[in-house]
């Protein structure tokens, strides 16, 4: 469809139903100022320089091995929505001249909930960033561990930690950007696991559900609570980058990052 | 019996909590307490003591045995500062080359304001990526419900045990029922649909041991738990730390299902 190249691509503000053109607009409305969700391949367009991605795992998928009652349909369903195989894509890149691997979760697949293919690419792209000492930049949303995979998405949370642990103990650098929303066993597994955690104003960060605390405790919750400035304010959070931004802060942390490494 | 029907059996009181099986399983005992930061979680109970001659740590979730009991430790639900409580006893068991058992039953993690605020999944992420590299064998024993990350936060050992009728789940039935089909009720179907029972943690390759329950013989019963343990650390002590933790990292490393070039990979037992 060579007519589309020319089509200018519109989007539209979920909170305030305002239109606005996509071009330069960092997927930030330019009336109310509030962030939209966005495909993980136009995040890596806007931080990565150009033409340095390159996709780790762009394969695999998931398989419906508990035959869960829905799962294949929901898969196929975020697939054909999203022109996406799982909630996560993956690669080597270079930011603001510096190499690094990158992954960016996809809250418009099943709420980036976390699988087998999810955990499996992430492990793997610290694998490969632990082989070729190299930095791990990594977007993060999820609604959590995807429970049509059962036990095995929950210890999707251990296998992706234990790489990222190993990535550590060798001496190599970690930044875990949080996006709108991150929750549940992403939040307490590798969203938290950066040596710097960065986060997009404005995002929903926590680990149980604002609405289930609230049942639960009945507890009159701060219109804040879980967003990023609370938890910059409560001490989880290193610093509050908004998208403009995001790339020059990336490359300016991966700079200083590249000082000499002690032998061991 | 369904998997729900064995979830129900060991939310029931009456069944033996942390307590009893520490008593039967380690003599000299000298109970820890704090997190150092913050404060003292009772959900979570440690110490160091002798399992058979060996000096251990361990870590428990313990659920009360009464009702006042239950309200002080918020009925097993851990906070943030009990699983920084439990991650301190373990790097300290690390420093004195001491192994790690831990006896893990609760619903999940404490969910409450003050526990995000001081950072619930913070802590719990902590504890999964440090067990990763803690340069000490560890085992954990699910003695009733091993309750998502919650539950994990102990879990993620060299080893994990699970009592015959124990369940092991990423969400609980009710909560899985109620946002898939939006009824609590449900929960039986859950379940099942689920697999969380020990003996699908077997076939799945998610724990290695299923203990058969014998309360009414407590002390046999603990005895015979005290055996596997005694010999799996046995092994787990002969080895070299560098192996030690690539078994363990092996272990995590197979988890998942998915396909790949047309060829599904991952084995499920
Ligand atoms: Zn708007």
């Amino acid at each position: 469809m060579l007519f589309s190249l020319f089509e200018k691509k519109v989007l539209d503000c979920p909170y305030c139903k305002h239109q606005f053109k996509e071009k330069n607009s960092f997927y930030i409305c330019p009336q109310c100022g509030k962030y939209l969700k966005m495909p993980p391949r136009e995040r890596i367009r806007q931080v990565v320089d150009k033409d340095s991605f390159q996709e780790l795992s762009g394969e695999l998928k998931s398989v419906d091995f508990l035959n869960f009652p829905g799962y294949s349909e929901k898969l196929e369903k975020a697939q054909e929505d999203t022109g996406e195989a799982d909630a996560v894509v993956c690669g080597g890149a270079v930011i603001g001249g510096s190499p690094c691997a990158v992954f960016v979760m996809d809250s418009r697949f099943i709420m980036a909930s976390m699988g087998s293919v999810v955990g499996e690419k992430i492990t793997r792209v610290f694998e490969y960033a632990t082989r070729h000492r190299l930095p791990v930049i990594g977007f993060t949303a999820s609604g959590g561990a995807r429970m049509q995979e059962g036990i095995i998405s929950l210890m999707q949370m251990a296998k992706v930690s234990a790489a990222v642990q190993k990535h550590a103990s060798e001496g190599n650098l970690y930044i875990s950007v949080l996006t709108n929303p991150t929750t549940g066993g992403v939040t307490a597994s590798f969203a938290m696991q950066g040596d710097i955690i960065l986060a997009e104003p404005g995002a929903t960060v926590g680990f149980a559900g604002r609405r289930v605390v609230e049942q639960t405790t009945r507890a009159q919750l701060p219109d804040n609570f879980q967003s990023s400035e609370f938890l910059q304010e409560h001490g989880f959070v290193d610093k509050i980058v908004s998208r403009d931004e995001l790339k020059a802060s990336l490359g300016t942390i991966l700079r200083l990052h590249n000082g000499v490494r002690r032998q061991a | 019996m369904r998997a729900y029907d064995k979830l129900k059996t060991v939310r029931q009181s009456g069944r033996p909590t942390a307590a009893e099986y520490i008593e039967q399983l380690f003599t000299d005992r000298i109970s820890l307490s704090g997190d150092r930061r913050f404060g003292d979680d009772t959900a979570i109970q440690g110490g160091i003591g002798f399992l058979e001659g060996i000096p251990v740590t361990y870590i428990a979730i313990e659920k009360g045995k009464d009702l006042n009991e239950r309200i002080q430790n918020h009925f097993g639900c851990p906070k943030p500062e009990g699983y920084r409580k439990a991650l301190r006893l373990m790097k300290e068991a690390e420093k004195f080359h001491r192994p790690v058992i831990c006896i893990v039953d609760t619903q999940g993690a404490y969910c409450g304001a003050e526990a995000e605020e001081r950072g619930q999944g913070q802590a719990i992420a902590e504890n999964i990526l440090e067990m990763m590299g803690l340069e000490t064998p560890t085992i954990s024993i699910v003695i009733g419900e091993g309750g998502s990350g919650g539950a994990l936060a102990l879990c993620t050992t060299d080893y994990v045990y699970m009592l015959e009728n124990a369940c092991y789940s990423v969400i609980s039935p009710e909560g899985c029922a109620s946002i898939l089909w939006k009824d609590a009720s449900k929960a039986d179907e859950a379940a099942d649909a689920l697999q969380i029972t020990a003996q699908d943690m077997k076939r799945m390759g998610v724990a290695e041991t299923v203990i058969s329950e014998d309360f009414k013989h407590f002390k046999n019963m603990c005895r015979d738990i005290k055996k596997q343990l005694v010999g799996d650390l046995q092994g787990l002590m002969s080895c070299s730390t560098t192996k030690l933790l690539s078994q363990r990292y092996d272990r995590f490393r197979k988890y998942g299902v998915y396909e790949e070039g047309g060829v599904v990979h991952g084995a499920l037992g």
